[in-house]
């Protein structure tokens, strides 16, 4: 459903937000990148990741220990 | 009187300067972390590394930690965490075996390296500016470093800073 899917499971900060910079060049503006991760520390850092660069959170949730986010690229 | 140092423009938020002064394993992870979250984040991103610092720039990383005199450093050993003698710290070999865990614990954790580190700042454009002074008071030449650092003194350094918003000294 989102334009590209990063698996960051098994990764520690600050490897969730580096990946997720990485793969947001390949995202086109306006598409959806979806982040699994296990790193609960990923959840505030995705928030603050967005507000900084202007990139839209538009949902995270956790099961089972695996959070997940759905960030969209800014236009 | 500060206008003159900043050209008497506002200072780019977005802008974070750090000096690098400690070069073991443990302390090297502070300002690659801060600098490559930083840099994802969209800040122009400054690294001056200077005194045991300067070695974090070196093609061959051989980082080690020490207990020895480090009350704070508790691993994670039998459930528990536990420290180490100052006296077995000093031991031969020790210091070695110890910086050998603590990579295991690092990647078994999923933490990147140092190597990865700093492969990612490169790549994000991070700036390195290496210490000439201490280049030379250590004997360091620039064909052991890694390429595409710059070589600078201390006013390099704060020049970069009067245009920074963040300066860190770690």
């Amino acid at each position: 459903m989102a334009d590209q899917v990063l698996d960051a499971k098994g990764l520690n900060c600050p490897l969730p937000i580096l990946r997720a910079k990485k793969a947001l060049k390949d995202v086109p503006a306006g598409g959806t990148l979806e982040i699994l991760a296990t790193d609960p520390g990923a959840v505030a850092d995705f928030q603050a990741f967005c507000r900084t660069t202007g990139n839209d959170l538009v949902e995270h949730s956790e099961e089972g220990g695996i959070y997940k986010f759905l960030l969209r690229k800014k236009a | 009187m500060s206008d003159e140092t900043n050209g008497g423009g506002a200072i780019d938020p977005h802008t974070m300067s750090i000096i690098v002064t400690k070069g073991s394993l443990d302390w090297a992870y502070p300002p690659f972390i801060l600098s490559t979250t930083a840099a994802a984040m969209g800040l122009d991103v400054t690294m001056f590394f200077t005194f045991y610092g300067l070695p974090l720039l070196l093609k061959d990383l051989n980082l080690k930690v020490t207990s020895l005199g480090n009350t704070a450093m508790k691993m994670p050993m039998m459930g528990g965490h536990m420290g180490m003698p100052n006296i077995v710290s000093a031991i031969p070999g020790v210091d070695r075996m110890a910086s050998t865990m603590m990579k295991n614990l690092i990647k078994k954790k999923g933490v990147a390296s140092i190597d990865e580190l700093r492969e990612l700042a490169v790549e994000a454009d991070v700036r390195l500016i290496a210490c000439q002074m201490t280049m030379d008071l250590f004997e360091y030449e620039l064909e052991d470093m890694i390429d595409g650092i710059e070589i600078g003194g201390a006013a390099t350094y704060i020049e970069v800073a009067t245009q920074s918003h963040i300066n860190l000294f770690i």
